[in-house]
């Protein structure tokens, strides 16, 4: 692609743009829509744009197998994490509402932290599961 | 709220966390020692819940505190009790076992993927016994399905990746008959709790929509079941997935789909009255009399054995649909101590197995000639677990065939009772052929060169084949807790 400057240009200016509309709909879910999992989906968008475009070495350099992979498990705990603080807090598994002292903050609180695992889950096993197919060796293991 | 007051969300939320920690961990020890903890863990939770429910009765738990029919509720029962109590039993003795086979079988570099898988599948099992939301055992019947793809496909060559692709296909073919089903009962109902759709079914019980739904239902559950015709995916998944996973999967998985098709079509559609307008018990019957027949009859060909016996898990399922077919108590209790007592011998054979494979690297027959002086102890467990296959008294086999026969007199069908016992012929004769080979015949030059197993392969093989000799001398706590599951259920279903 490096006879591309067109593209290449382009590219750079748009994946800014693309990583702030990711953020926009991640923290804009609980108003409107939106959430976590789209917002992980357009998030992982911009980098499989960026590797189309630069190729799988340096998106591989962006974004090593081994961040992505924390990135993941990080995801669930966080999520199942907010529902255990809520059984600590004296409530049910993933009950939000003792979170803070009035029940609709508590409600934000938890839904914001939930959707914001679930958006690094599924951004991180997007960017994975495009990163593994788009190797040109099957045999070649994803680790780093 | 106590901790107590948590632990049906705990057997869940336990294991679910411990896959992620496993993933950030990925040292292969560490990960094993995660998976023992979390394995050992959610069998001393299973255990509170079993002793509770059999103390104090019924109870439920409502997730994020949100109230019964609109929120999920997890229900704990004696049929879900038990159920939690097979599955964390088995998948703690078998963890125990799984880190000197796995480090033999697979990739360091991938051990960490299996154990956090095994912890994952765990979850979804344990999450599909324990909640009272429809749609909820779909999410963990996805999570436990998804997780055993990856356990399969992790298998020592290249075919277990076309198994857990055939397996995947018709997995998802019959997730999707299950959501399909449960869309049209929600369609007619407006809930998705199952003691509410249960209430709720029989006003509209005479429209085509339920019928279908039940359609839907019995078929998806009777493809994850791997009931005969529908068990096509399961020799292959078994045959070449790795040793420890297949241990773990032969005693629970389709044994928590038994207890899904329980749970929803006597459970959910007990009271719709369909059970019985329906020639639904005596189709379920005719699948589960050829499935006793033709998996073991095929059983007897196969030349690895570990083939053999994951045909033979086919007939053994037979076994336990015909004990449902019956609709009566104590067809359904023999149906559900089967359910315990084939958990128990199918995982003791399948850790045998694995300890042949661990020393010959093939459970082919013509290799395991002549094992049975090289590996006396591993070969001894193999000749237990058989017998029980069989039925052989003394031994859980036994005590479950007794009381299928007994069912069947009771429901005035000789000929059923019959079959069983012709059926049990057959598992004769692919017992033999082990023990014949084994013992009788000129040793391979694999044989050979082996010795015994590893002590931490024999000991939780041992657990195991002692366990089906020791709740087959005394069943009286199996079948107790399985006579109360099946009254429970019984309750609901209309005559």
């Amino acid at each position: 692609m490096r006879e591309k400057p067109i593209l290449r240009v382009g590219t750079k200016l748009l994946i800014p743009f693309i990583l702030l509309f990711a953020l926009y709909v991640q923290f804009h879910g609980d108003f409107g829509p939106g959430g976590g999992f789209q917002a992980g989906v357009i998030f992982a968008a911009a980098f499989i744009l960026y590797a189309l475009v630069f190729g799988m070495a340096n998106a591989r350099a962006a974004l090593p197998a081994g961040l992505r992979r924390q990135i993941m498990a990080l995801g669930v705990l966080l999520y199942a994490g907010v529902g255990v603080v809520g059984m600590l807090a004296g409530g049910n598994f993933l009950d939000y509402s003792v979170l803070s002292d009035t029940p609709t903050t508590g409600q934000h609180i938890g839904i914001f932290l939930v959707e914001l695992g679930v958006g690094m889950n599924v951004f991180a096993a997007m960017a994975t599961i495009f990163f593994v197919f788009a190797s040109r060796d099957p045999s070649a293991k994803e680790d780093g | 709220m106590t901790l107590h007051d948590h632990l049906p969300a705990l057997a869940v939320v336990v294991p679910l966390m411990a896959a992620p920690v496993i993933v950030a961990l990925r040292r292969p020890t560490a990960a094993w020692a995660v998976a023992v903890a979390v394995s050992w863990a959610c069998l001393a939770i299973s255990g509170q819940l079993l002793q509770s429910v059999l103390a104090n009765g019924p109870f439920s738990y409502l997730l994020g505190g949100w109230a019964a029919p609109w929120g999920i509720e997890y229900r704990v029962d004696p049929v879900d009790a038990f159920v939690l109590v097979i599955v964390s039993a088995i998948a703690a003795v078998v963890s125990l076992y799984a880190k000197t086979s796995v480090a033999k079988e697979i990739d360091p570099d991938r051990q960490y993927l299996f154990y956090a898988m095994y912890v994952l599948c765990l979850c979804g099992l344990l999450g599909m016994a324990i909640t009272g939301d429809a749609f909820n055992v779909f999410v963990f019947l996805e999570i436990s399905s998804l997780s055993t793809y990856v356990l399969v496909a992790l298998g020592r060559d290249r075919r277990a990746l076309t198994a857990a692709f055939r397996y995947l296909v018709l997995g998802t073919v019959g997730a999707t008959f299950y959501v399909i089903g449960i869309g049209l009962a929600y369609m007619m109902t407006g809930t998705l709790n199952m003691a509410d759709m249960a209430e709720r079914l029989p006003a509209v019980a005479h429209t085509s929509t339920v019928r279908a739904a039940l359609a839907f239902l019995v078929v998806g559950i009777g493809l994850k079941m791997a009931a005969f015709p529908l068990h096509l995916w399961l020799p292959n998944a078994y045959a070449h997935a790795p040793s420890v996973a297949t241990a773990f999967l032969a005693g629970t998985a389709t044994k928590v789909s038994v207890y899904v098709l329980l749970r929803i079509v006597l459970g959910v559609f007990g009271g719709t009255g369909l059970l019985t307008a329906l020639p639904l018990m005596e189709l379920l019957m005719a699948m589960a009399l050829a499935g006793m027949f033709v998996g073991s009859a095929v059983a007897i060909w196969q030349p690895d054995l570990k083939r053999a016996l994951a045909y033979s898990s086919v007939a053994q399922i037979g076994y336990i649909l015909l004990g449902i077919a019956f609709l009566s108590e104590t067809g359904l209790a023999a149906a559900i101590v089967h359910l315990f007592n084939h958990a128990i011998m199918k995982t003791a054979l399948f850790l045998a197995l694995g300890a042949i494979v661990f020393r010959l690297g093939s459970a082919r027959i013509e290799d395991i000639a002549g094992i049975g002086r090289r590996m006396p102890l591993t070969m001894a467990a193999v000749l237990v677990a058989g017998l029980s296959l069989i039925g052989v008294p003394l031994t859980v086999g036994f005590v479950s065939k007794w009381y299928l026969v007994e069912a069947a007199i009771g429901a005035g069908l000789w000929p059923v009772a019959v079959a069983i016992l012709l059926s049990s012929l057959l598992a004769v004769a692919y017992v033999w052929r082990i023990v014949e080979a084994a013992w009788f015949a000129k040793p391979s030059d694999k044989a050979l060169a082996a010795t015994e197993a590893p002590t931490a392969l024999i000991v939780p093989t041992w657990a195991m084949a002692g366990a089906a000799v020791w709740f087959g001398v005394d069943a009286t706590g199996t079948m107790g807790v399985a006579r109360a599951a099946a009254a429970a259920l019984l309750k609901g279903v209309a005559p």
